[in-house]
């Protein structure tokens, strides 16, 4: 167990050192979700009705955007040979790593999220509304997008091919993280805000189990 | 403890790049893999290490801890020295002992043992090429592994830490351990070649 | 003393280390003086005590734009000059810079609460401070992003003077997005006629704001000098020959 520890301990430590990314995302998901009324027009009324969409747009792409990284970087230096020799099994690895991940640069988000809802005109309870949904569907993009991150070790090829491997497989948490917010916000209608928080939940719940042992399988396919 | 590999095979990007390699290597002994650029030395180690799989042929161990794989009882020194430069050089040497798991060796100790203590605190990133080999190698003093796995283990060390090196080896030699390393030059110890890939 | 002169590191610190108290000294009492003549300034007839915001918010909003106006030359004499505090200067003016114009959004936002109603509005002005905000966030990342502080130099110069280039076209079309969108509800404050007892004091908060940026300006010149010897004296150690066991 403390093995697993000093890997979560070590990613953390990297990503919030000088030179780690952990800001950067956070930078990104401001940038993008501050381009939007650019394109959309400074109607208030408007950016509050499309805000948890666009939150959840921007977050998808800064959580996606970072996960590049990470095995790559491990595998450039040697790393990731140890840890695929080590004692621990690959995928509790793959699971710690990607929680480190989630710790460092997904936390972040869900932490900038009033200060964009601000942005984007909602009020207090549709902020705690998206928020909430980020917290419970992140978990799902960091550890559905750590397949993407372990084909890009294999593929020795990152970047945008993963964008493209891994945006498809996110549609379902953008769906039910989006529905969950508007129903929140709006109260009303057929569709009430538990029964879309509850299958957010799920997806992250089965992304935990899915994700860790599709990226180890594909890292041990791509042994080379 | 007798490790050995039987008609082994390996096929790298559709290449064949060995086939019908045996090898056997037992405790206390140094075996080096000597042989032309491209001969398979490091993909032979690779394998050991459980890092390749190969296309034909097995590599049993006798002896061992009958309740582990090859992998998890070998230390890999590989070409990359696995040392992050953001994190300090007691950082990292920490890290790897307390994932490697066991019973960790002092690492203060483990540094001395390779001359880095002036750079304990400093972070990896300032090290010389040599002085990150040197800091891996402080890695396989760590945690106690009976096989150490080395690809060119001597490269990028001068002389005298190559001599401390050969001392190291020398002690894991003694204490039961065995080394398998793939070299170009002299590894500093008495160890038993293994040719392959033909004549230099 | 010359710029050359100045141009030595160790000189710049002795004269930094001598000068920096008289400085915090005198950036206090403008800012006593300023903050006292705003609090007994007259409430505004329109907006009523929120047009105090203003006495800070203008100072901060103007040194936002001068901080790129003072990274810009340090740019140049990084690329052009080859200036060996010129990085040191930049380096140090973007956080600086970053934080007054943080400053200059969240006054505006609080100013623009009673009068708009909303936290935030996407104001032509208010707009394009933010996308200042972003740009010195960049900038800040670029340079933690880049471990050898003389490589991210020369990144940072280029971007920074790219952003020198931009950050009109960007105000023109953010300007010209904004009336696009809403002609009629742009607010516009009182304009040149100023009253006397509201200039006062906007001028005097605008020079201690100014001298606040220069003292914490050399002082963050003096701690990136002296980090990055410590940075070299670590190299140094690091590179030390030692006797092997």
């Amino acid at each position: 167990m403390s093995a697993l520890g000093a890997l979560i301990r070590r990613d953390v430590h990297i990503a919030v050192r000088v030179g780690g990314g952990a800001l950067i995302g956070v930078l990104f998901f401001l940038t993008v979700v501050v381009l939007m009324p650019f394109a959309l027009g400074p109607d208030l009324a408007l950016l509050a009705r499309l805000g948890p969409a666009i939150l959840w747009l921007g977050a998808l792409l800064a959580s996606l955007l970072t996960l590049d990284r990470l095995f790559t970087a491990d595998h450039d230096d040697g790393s990731l040979d140890l840890i695929l020799m080590s004692r621990m099994p690959l995928e509790l690895a793959c699971a710690a790593k990607a929680l480190a991940h989630w710790l460092a640069a997904g936390v972040p988000l869900i932490v900038a999220t009033p200060v964009l809802g601000l942005l984007l005109n909602l009020d207090g309870r549709a902020t705690l509304a998206v928020a909430l949904t980020l917290l419970a569907g992140t978990p799902a993009l960091t550890f559905t997008g750590m397949i993407g991150a372990a084909l890009a070790v294999t593929l020795q090829r990152g970047g945008l091919l993963l964008a493209v491997l891994v945006l498809p497989l996110s549609i379902p948490v953008l769906i039910f993280g989006v529905a969950a917010s508007n129903a929140a916000i709006l109260e009303q209608g057929t569709l009430t805000f538990s029964t879309p928080f509850s299958i957010l939940c799920a997806l992250s719940l089965a992304s935990l189990v899915i994700g860790p042992f599709a990226a180890a399988a594909s890292l041990r396919h791509g042994l080379d | 403890m007798r490790l050995s590999g039987r008609n082994l095979r390996c096929v790298r990007g559709g290449r064949e790049v060995f086939a019908g390699l045996d090898f056997n290597a037992v405790a206390g002994e140094a075996v080096a893999i000597v042989g032309p650029n491209g001969a398979g030395k490091t993909s032979l180690l690779r394998l050991i290490a459980g890092l390749l799989l190969p296309a034909e042929g097995a590599i049993t161990l006798e002896g061992g801890d009958g309740e582990m794989t090859v992998a998890e009882q070998a230390h890999y020194l590989g070409h990359r020295d696995a040392m992050k430069p953001a994190l300090t050089v007691t950082e990292n040497l920490i890290f790897w002992a307390e994932f490697l798991g066991g019973t960790p060796a002092d690492p203060a100790a483990c540094i001395a043992a390779v001359g880095l203590s002036h750079a304990a605190a400093l972070p990896a990133g300032f090290l010389s090429a040599g002085q990150r080999r040197r800091l891996s190698i402080a890695r396989l003093l760590t945690v106690r592994r009976p096989i150490w796995l080395l690809d060119e283990p001597t490269a990028a060390l001068d002389l005298a830490s190559q001599r401390v090196f050969a001392g190291l080896m020398t002690d894991h030699l003694a204490s039961g351990g065995l080394v398998i390393a793939a070299t170009h030059g002299p590894l500093g110890i008495d160890a038993r070649e293994l040719r392959i890939g033909g004549e230099v | 003393m010359t710029l050359t002169e100045l141009a030595n590191p160790t000189r710049f610190l002795s004269l930094a280390t001598r000068i920096l108290p008289w400085l915090a000294i005198l950036t206090g009492v403008l800012l006593a003086i300023g903050l006292y003549q705003s609090a007994v300034a007259p409430d505004d007839y329109q907006q009523g005590a929120t047009v105090k915001i203003m006495f800070i918010h203008v100072p901060n909003a103007w040194l936002s734009m001068f901080v790129w106006g003072v990274m810009s030359v340090a740019s140049l004499g990084t690329l052009v000059w080859r200036h060996p505090l010129a990085d040191v200067a930049a380096k140090a003016a973007a956080p600086i810079g970053a934080a007054f114009t943080f400053l200059a959004l969240v006054t505006g936002s609080l100013w623009g609460r009673p009068m708009w109603g909303t936290y935030w509005e996407w104001d032509a002005r208010l707009t394009s401070v933010l996308i200042l905000f972003l740009m010195y966030l960049g900038l800040i990342a670029l340079w933690r992003a880049v471990e050898d502080p003389s490589r991210a130099a020369r990144a940072a110069a280029v971007l920074t003077l790219v952003g020198a280039i931009n950050i009109p076209i960007i105000k023109f079309s953010v300007d010209w997005w904004n009336t696009l969108h809403q002609p009629a509800s742009v607010m516009k404050m009182s304009g040149s006629s100023l009253d006397k007892s509201f200039l006062i004091p906007l001028l005097v908060m605008a020079v201690a704001f100014s001298l606040l940026f220069i003292t914490l300006h050399l002082a963050a010149m003096r701690n990136e000098i002296l980090r990055r010897r410590l940075r070299a004296l670590q190299m140094l150690q690091a590179s030390k020959p030692v006797a092997l066991p």
